[in-house]
């Protein structure tokens, strides 16, 4: 391991011992999943139904563990905050997802997904894992399309492709523009067929608010019914969270309004390392916001750079209209920096770009916060038939929000906060720190490294939910010990005090009689972490940040006013709640952000690039997972490194010229 | 623009509500629907007043949460959902209605906000195809033709937001249930199942309290992702003929 010299900064966190047992098996990269999947214990079917799975959210990830852990005779708690598990935010990912099925013989493989995959994650995944991610992809498809999920096809009857950005091969599956609906709607359909034969128990409108760990395992949760307020509490064998990410810290962000970072914030509290809060990533073909009323903001597929051309007027300034600027007066800047992959260059390089034309001055639309995405020549090449038959109802929502209609002046796109890489972090297994708790989908970090491709994220959610969780949960289920011990109820001194925690909690948040609404915070929340950890970040922006985010904690804690009361449905409450959890992960991004001095994926320190302008890695230093422990709101955490090594994909500069 | 809203307040099921006017300054045409209630929202809060409850979640209407009816129009004027509808549609000084879908299965459950877990027993009651995980054969062993992948598409688009159920006179989840039979149905994975299915979606919806069909066509109408009125008249049809071959 190479030493790293203390940094400045140390003050702020304590470094522990590196975490070294990640579960991963020996051997070949190519046999370990098998190799795992073997030495796993079994539960026999007879034993599977005395055991409790507690899973929390019904996105891809949840929905595909619930459905699946009930098919093989466990019994499951399953829980979502919306009024149906249909609702999950994996329902608006538009654009597809990958499978390395090889179906165009254009020289695709599981290796080659793999590859692509850790080397768009720049380096900062870990290899085991994604490989795994590859090898499953192609069953996912099949399971899909069992399931009836009605995706592109040929005249043929065979399945249709594209390409997506990061990727040299055509290996996106896709249903129009509502992929994530598509496979949201398929893993709901097979959890309610659980829910309808009794094997899953959904609560829906309830939110977790804490976890239960007792003798260092997780035992439960805590939750809070959101129509009548109740608090209860629901034991099991183990919990699940597949509740998503936290890009909703930023306020502004693609993530539904709901998203959010409670669930993961709160098992962090209770022992839960966090891994690589700072890796957020910033998608770069989402609308541009319109004015300061706006609440959230809409992504557009990111398969629309399959056609569109991307470009800015060669002068600052340059105000006229896109259809009286000529051509040699445009910069399709993308074509011009990264010949190779041109519009298709993955989403952080794509945003870094857009930002830095827009700082040239050279942005279009108001506020010179945008630049154009054009499909003049692609509907001249292949009709507006074609155009409508891919895109169509991309385009329509584009003119629903804008007002203008794509088909005749280009789009304005402009990045935004989409996705987090960070989450819990997680062993081979999928298990977090603490024992029992398991974290699958975007609330864990394992798979993605510092950046994503474009459709890995329905392809890691349904990986996990589906095919990794259920053979190890089960195997940690088979190893547990037996006897009263094990048995625990409510009146557990453990049970009780997480009670009394949240109850106190929603007591400060009820009788605070203030001047200020949690949206006020999180609005001056969300616009600090844009400005300071957003798309570039430098020391001096951070350390500014750590200053200012607890003193507005502070400031929340004291003049947030909360209407209303507990035992009803109370929006304003559970938001609270939430913006309480961002007030601290935030610091924490921020921090994680700073100690990394270095540019990796969405992770953009401006002190750390190369002489032409690209982010510069430092692997000797920086070539690990920075998986944090809570030691209390405010406190310095500890800092616990993984080491990664990538015997097989050798870190090289990522070069998409 | 400065509007007039007035909105349906209802503390609970059992609880009478009435409407209650409150004016709104400063609106925006380029803001959604939704973002007129936050800012109506912020300034009850700060006026020690309850804000209004409504469901919404992605706010890019796809997941189906929000809902409510518009100057008497589910999702009000346009032909999409609450939170695409953009002020730019209405006029500066406007008074407009906001009320909750109103359907014997649909209780209000606070304000705007209604219960709609209805729809969701019925997909459990046969609205799914059994594959059990793991059991899939290879995605090409059954080539689908392209124009049965698209009918199960345009009809697998539905986000079950309950618009249709809302703009019925009678109250009827047919669109809704037809839109996946016909989505499943369309499909040769789909099929298996598919006499089993229908009985049960239709015999679940009648038992949740959902009115009949009496194709007066207000849902299709309604609906923001254009569910094609035709499904119901399909499903119908396979109903008759599911009923006959099980009897």
């Amino acid at each position: 391991m190479t030493s790293t010299p203390a940094p400045p900064e140390q003050a702020a966190y304590r470094v522990g011992a590196p975490l070294r047992d990640t579960a991963v098996p020996d051997g070949p990269l190519a046999e370990r999943w098998d190799r795992r999947r073997f030495e796993a214990r079994l539960v026999s079917p007879a034993a599977r139904r005395r055991h409790t799975v507690i899973v929390v959210g019904t996105g891809l990830a949840g929905s595909a563990a619930g459905a699946t852990l009930a098919e093989q005779g466990y019994r499951v708690e399953q829980f979502c905050f919306q009024d149906s598990p249909r609702r999950a935010h994996s329902i608006a990912a538009q654009g597809g997802i990958n499978a390395a099925k090889n179906y165009r013989n254009d020289g695709d493989s599981v290796r080659r997904l793999f590859h692509d995959t850790v080397k768009g994650g720049d380096f900062r995944a870990r290899e085991s894992n994604v490989h795994r991610l590859a090898q499953v992809s192609a069953e996912i498809i099949d399971q899909c399309v069992a399931q009836g999920v009605p995706f592109a096809r040929e005249y043929g009857g065979l399945l249709d492709t594209r390409s997506f950005g990061g990727a040299q091969v055509s290996r996106t599956f896709y249903a129009r523009g509502q992929t994530g609906q598509q496979l949201l709607l398929g893993a709901y359909q097979a959890l309610s067929r659980q829910i309808a034969a009794g094997t899953v128990t959904m609560h829906a409108r309830t939110e977790m608010l804490d976890l239960v760990v007792i003798d260092g395992r997780a035992r439960g949760i805590i939750t809070r019914d959101l129509v009548n307020g109740r608090i209860d509490t629901y034991l099991a064998d183990a919990v699940v969270l597949a509740t998503g990410g936290y890009g909703n810290v930023f306020y502004l962000s693609t993530n539904a309004k709901n998203s959010n970072a409670t669930a993961i914030w709160r098992a962090h509290r209770r022992g839960a390392h966090f891994a690589n809060p700072c890796f957020t990533q910033i998608h770069p073909t989402c609308i541009p916001r319109s004015g300061e009323h706006q609440a959230k903001l809409t992504l557009m597929s990111e398969s629309l750079r399959n056609d569109g051309r991307i470009w800015v007027p060669v002068t600052p300034g340059d105000a006229r209209p896109a259809h009286e600027i000529p051509e040699d007066e445009r910069d399709y800047y993308l074509e011009r920096l990264y010949p190779a992959f041109g519009n298709l260059v993955p989403r952080d390089i794509a945003s870094r770009a857009a930002k830095n034309v827009c700082d040239d001055g050279r942005g279009v639309g108001p506020g010179g916060q945008g630049v154009y995405l054009d499909f003049a020549d692609a509907l001249a090449r292949l009709g507006r038939a074609a155009i409508e038959e891919r895109y169509g109802n991309l385009f329509e929502m584009y003119e629903r929000i804008t007002g203008e209609n794509p088909y005749e002046v280009p789009m304005r796109i402009y990045p935004a906060i989409h996705y987090t890489m960070g989450g819990l972090w997680v062993d081979y297994d999928l298990q977090t720190t603490v024992p029992g708790l398991f974290a699958i989908g975007e609330a864990n970090f394992s798979d993605h490294g510092a950046n994503r491709l474009g459709a890995s994220a329905l392809m890691q959610g349904l990986a996990d939910g589906y095919f990794v969780l259920p053979p190890v949960l089960g195997d940690y289920l088979a190893r547990l010990p037996r006897g009263a011990a094990w048995q625990v109820d409510e009146d557990h001194p453990a049970v009780r005090e997480a009670m009394f925690a949240v109850t106190d909690r929603q007591y400060a948040l009820l009788s605070n009689n203030g001047d200020r609404t949690a949206d006020s915070f999180h609005r001056e929340l969300g616009a600090l972490l844009w400005d300071r950890c957003g798309m570039a970040r430098d020391a001096d922006g951070l350390r500014h940040a750590l200053t200012r985010i607890p003193e507005l904690r502070e400031e929340f804690w004291r003049r947030v006013r909360v209407p209303g009361s507990g035992t009803e449905v109370n929006q304003s409450l559970e938001r609270a709640g939430r913006i309480a959890d961002h007030l601290e992960l935030a610091e924490l991004m921020c921090l994680d952000a700073l100690h990394r001095a270095e540019s990796c994926g969405g992770h953009f320190r401006t002190e750390s690039r190369t002489e032409d302008g690209e982010a510069a890695r430092r692997d000797e230093e920086f070539s690990y997972v920075a998986a944090w422990e809570f030691t209390g709101t405010g406190r310095p955490p500890v800092l616990h490194r993984e080491q990664l090594a990538f015997d097989h994909v050798h870190p090289t500069r990522r070069s998409y010229a | 623009m400065r509007l007039t809203l007035r909105v349906w307040r209802q503390a609970g099921p059992d609880t009478p509500g009435r409407m209650a006017r409150y004016e709104v300054a400063d609106v925006s045409p380029d803001m959604s629907f939704l973002e007129v209630l936050d800012v109506l929202n912020e300034e009850l809060t700060l006026r020690g007043e309850e804000p209004v409850a409504f469901d919404h979640d992605c706010r890019e209407g796809i997941c189906g949460a929000c809902g409510v009816v518009v100057n008497g129009q589910a999702h009000g004027p346009e032909r999409t959902t609450a939170c695409q509808l953009h002020m730019r549609h209405f006029s500066d000084g406007d008074t407009i209605d906001v009320e909750p879908w109103r359907a014997a299965a649909f209780p209000v459950v606070k304000d705007l906000m209604v219960d709609r877990s209805a729809l969701d027993r019925i997909v459990a009651s046969g609205g799914y195809v059994t594959a059990p995980t793991g059991s899939a054969p290879e995605a090409h062993a059954t080539p689908v033709p392209k124009e049965d992948a698209e009918r199960a598409f345009e009809n697998a688009a539905c986000i079950g937001c309950g618009a249709c159920v809302a703009a019925c006179p009678n109250g009827s989840a047919m669109l809704f249930t037809a839109a996946k039979a016909e989505h499943l149905g369309a499909l040769p994975q789909g099929r298996v199942e598919g006499d089993r299915r229908v009985l049960a979606m239709v015999e679940t919806m009648d038992a949740e309290g959902f009115g009949g069909c009496t194709n007066t066509g207000a849902c299709a109408t309604a609906c923001p992702k254009g569910i094609p009125l035709p499904s119901i008249a399909a499903m119908n049809r396979s109903f008759l003929s599911a009923a006959r071959r099980a009897r």
